[in-house]
């Protein structure tokens, strides 16, 4: 029999190893969430999925389940905090949703719907980030860039290759690729890598496939993403990776 | 300008003193930087391949810090210390004059690629700035004609080894010592009185003496060697915080320039105490001058056997230390952060659980402690634990350096029993007309006249060491300002809350600053902080905001008196968008401006 907390009045059992988040995803419950993915060593970054642990805040997709904690997801303080979080990652970046090829698919924007985040809240930063479309077959729009490191993740855990890092620092801080010239022609990068199929925005995009399903008739455009996340969490993943155990990746920030 | 084979060569002898060792990538790069005055594309290729760690890693490890530049960056690189004693020292004027007089801007490489002048956070040299760094090393004392002097060394390309050696001159100014400034022991003695006492013995010891960290937080120093010391694992290390970064403080660089021997005398024991082989010294950046004799100290120690094989003859008892630097991060002070930036990654902190004592360096059980700690305990095991805890308070034993700099005429270090009061302070260092006394740093507290009475210690007033002193002359809302620019700078950028929270709470101190404020940034003040302390990743964060909310608390006329007296107004200027065409075009003239009736 295995121990159990509270998530919101219900009780979600859990494996030792098991991480708050995965736990209550493995259980069928939601709690919104951006930078974390089922497949990949959760790290934290985002902080959407930050909850109240027996009255402490916490990222829960990091914090490890205990037996007995409460934890307290959906409530109007923790969606207010998420709803400023969206607000800023937006106001970081250069998002334009209605011209963006990703719109409809795009985490971001549907997490923005879900929260109701109805304003800007923030001044936008309006970054200076140049798009690289070097490569023949795939474009880097750097604009849209939430650096939730699921890219540089990717591909250094599942492709072999570390496509993708982060350089800079504070608010400077940016997705950089392997090579010498900065340049995406240059690393190994193939359309078939695990790193092309998980950008949560519109980063990084196979050329020649634009707007193919008309906007409108998109993922999150059928149902608000907290009602489809759940379908993408495996309810028994493979391997439950966790701080101690499986999925170390090297590559990327806040390992343990 | 180098060859590639050149390059090679110097590459190739770096990675072979470094044993091809990856965790000390970010020593190599700070070498590859000394040589080349920065890290060209082709050595990071180079190392790559080498170490056999992929080229995006490696430059993102050199993009976060600082003091690496991955594009040229001036044969000499000056950067102004912009704490904001500098700044009350005068450090913006004469920041402007020296670009005035080598004709660049701030933060630009002069066109014949010989300069570039810029500012960094605080040098640690608060009690006699303002203060520079020109290629790494600290210049102090400035005034206007040293910096026309640094001037004119720079445009006759005179080599740094040729400037004069008083510019380089960094005083200790102790003002007021006690057991641990006044420590005369002989290398050695201290750690024979250990030895007897055996690892468990000093770990009773060091918890009897009821020692608690230095670094600001105050986590029981004996508990934390105890817990390392019954951790799991293979190895163990002591890692010695010399990443003294937060404004204001600058004891360390006094310890490490006078105490050294008994900052070493301090890991060793501690060694012995958690079973450790392996030391490490994490010396911040900007004391850079400081490595060359740490390291001869370091030698002479390792040639009395206080160090390496059987030390002192005890068989079984071998511990080393080593002395990484840092390249200009304040995120490195935090502990988790140190151990990723020790380990050759960016230093960004960890999530924690799992701590340093069980999980640390290389994943092993590792006690860090602060420069100060390690000197704390070994004067513990010396004068014992009884006697050590008679000095201080109940909660808070011992003696606190405090390092004084801001309006008064006597700033430097002054070392006082736990419990003395800010009133005190103040009057040993001559301050008069004080306003307001920023304790313990920008992520500390500032308090008002009314609260001089309160107590350094962790019953009251906990301080890592820093102690800025402000007259009925400064203005609390620059000085805030300062310290919110301080925190956008250094934020690591991991976490949303901070990486963006901190450049919003900048922009708003702008807005305020020029004059656009309204009383609904003071409310977005709020929600901000709230944000960051709920949610941030680590302490830099969760304290970013508390420089504006302290002072907002004691001198919210400083604010209101900038407010307009709208209740909003936008931050978006119609006629500062324009700036960037007038600039393209070459224009300032009035049509190249909204009429004031259209903003």
């Amino acid at each position: 029999m295995s121990d159990t907390f509270q998530l919101d009045g219900a009780s979600v059992p859990f494996e030792p190893g098991q991480t708050v988040m995965q736990a209550a995803l493995a259980g069928g419950h939601y709690i919104p969430h951006l930078c974390y993915h089922p497949e990949f060593k959760p790290h934290g970054s985002c902080k959407v999925c930050t909850v109240k642990i027996n009255g402490r805040t916490a990222a829960s997709c990091t914090m490890p389940a205990e037996a007995g904690l409460n934890v307290e997801s959906n409530i109007e303080e923790m969606n207010g905090l998420r709803r400023t979080l969206v607000q800023m990652l937006f106001a970081e970046g250069n998002h334009f949703c209605p011209s963006c090829e990703k719109s409809g698919n795009c985490t971001l924007q549907a997490l923005g719907y879900d929260l109701e985040v109805h304003t800007a809240g923030f001044r936008h930063l309006y970054p200076d980030r140049p798009l690289d479309a070097s490569h023949p077959d795939i474009l880097l729009d750097f604009n849209r860039c939430i650096l939730c490191e699921l890219c540089v993740r990717a591909s250094s855990e599942v492709d072999g290759k570390n496509v993708f890092a982060l350089s800079g620092r504070g608010i400077t801080k940016h997705l950089i690729v392997n090579s010498e010239t900065g340049l995406l022609k240059d690393t190994d990068i193939a359309l078939t890598d695990k790193a092309m199929h998980v950008c949560p925005v519109g980063v990084i995009l196979p050329k020649r496939v634009g707007f193919s399903v008309p906007i409108g008739a998109r993922r999150y455009d059928q149902r608000p993403i907290s009602a489809q996340a759940l379908d993408d969490a495996p309810r028994q993943a493979d391997a439950p990776h966790s701080p101690d155990t499986g999925g170390s990746c090297p590559a990327c920030e806040g390992t343990p | 300008m180098t060859t590639t084979g050149d390059l090679h060569v110097f590459l190739d002898a770096l990675l072979a003193r470094h044993g091809n060792n990856p965790a000390s990538l970010l020593q190599m790069l700070c070498e590859t930087q000394e040589r080349q005055g920065w890290i060209a594309p082709p050595a990071l290729t180079y190392l790559a391949q080498r170490l056999g760690i992929p080229r995006a890693r490696i430059e993102g490890v050199a993009g976060f810090y600082s003091f690496l530049h991955l594009r040229p960056n001036g044969e000499y690189r000056v950067l102004f210390s912009d704490n904001i004693t500098d700044r009350m020292l005068g450090s913006q004027a004469l920041m402007e004059k020296m670009c005035q007089q080598l004709w660049l801007q701030p933060g630009k490489v002069s066109e014949d690629g010989l300069v570039s002048i810029n500012t960094t956070s605080c040098t640690g040299m608060c009690d006699q700035g303002p203060a520079m760094l020109v290629n790494g090393r600290a210049i102090t004392r400035l005034t206007h004609q040293r910096v026309q002097e640094i001037g004119h060394l720079i445009r006759n390309d005179t080599p740094l080894a040729g400037w004069p050696a008083d510019f380089f001159l960094v005083e200790d100014n102790i003002r007021r010592s006690g057991p641990l400034l006044d420590n005369t022991s002989a290398p050695g003695d201290i750690l024979r009185a250990a030895m007897a006492l055996g690892g468990k013995g000093i770990v009773e010891a060091v918890k009897h003496s009821g020692l608690r960290g230095r670094g600001g937080a105050g986590f029981p120093t004996g508990q934390k060697w105890e817990a390392c010391r019954n951790a799991p694992g293979a190895a163990r290390h002591v890692v010695c915080n010399a990443d003294e970064g937060e404004p204001g403080t600058f004891k360390d660089r006094v310890l490490l320039n006078c105490q050294a021997d008994l900052v070493f005398e301090g890991m060793t024991l501690c060694a012995l105490a958690v079973g450790a082989q392996h030391g490490y010294l994490y010396l911040r950046g900007e004391y850079r001058y400081l490595l060359e004799p740490l390291r001869a100290i370091l030698q002479r120690r390792r040639d009395n056997n206080m160090l390496g094989k059987n030390i002192l003859g005890q068989a079984g008892f071998d511990f080393d230390i080593a002395i990484h630097t840092g390249a200009g991060a304040y995120i490195c002070g935090e502990e988790s952060a140190l151990i990723e930036s020790l380990e050759g990654k960016r230093g960004v902190p960890r999530s924690r659980p799992p701590f340093p004592v069980t999980h640390g360096y290389m994943q092993q059980p590792t006690a860090v402690d602060n420069v100060e700690t390690f000197c704390s305990a070994a004067l513990a095991i010396q004068m014992g634990a009884e006697n050590f805890r008679a000095i201080g308070t109940a909660k808070s034993s011992g003696s606190k350096l405090i390092s004084v700099s801001g309006d008064c005429p006597r700033p430097g270090i002054y070392e006082y029993p736990f419990g003395v009061s800010v009133r005190e302070v103040l009057d040993d260092c001559g301050a008069v007309n004080t306003r307001a006394v920023q304790v313990s740093g920008p992520s500390g507290i500032c308090i008002a006249e009314n609260e001089f009475g309160r107590k350094l210690g962790f019953e009251d007033l906990p301080t890592a060491g820093a102690f800025m002193v402000f007259d009925d002359s400064r203005d609390l809302f620059e000085v805030a300002r300062n310290f919110v620019h301080f925190f956008a700078h250094e934020s690591c950028g991991f976490c949303t809350p901070c990486r963006v929270g901190t450049s919003m709470l900048k922009q708003t101190m702008d807005k305020i600053a020029a004059g656009h404020g309204t009383r609904h940034d003071l409310n977005e003040i709020e929600n901000l902080d709230k944000v960051l302390q709920t949610s941030s990743h680590c302490g830099l964060g969760r304290s970013a905001c508390n420089p504006v909310l302290h002072t907002l608390k004691h001198f919210r006329p400083a604010y209101e008196n900038r407010l307009k007296s709208l209740d909003f107004e936008p931050a978006f200027d119609l006629d500062g968008a324009l700036a960037r065409a007038r600039q393209m075009t070459g224009r300032d003239d009035a049509g190249a401006h909204l009429k004031p009736e259209e903003t």
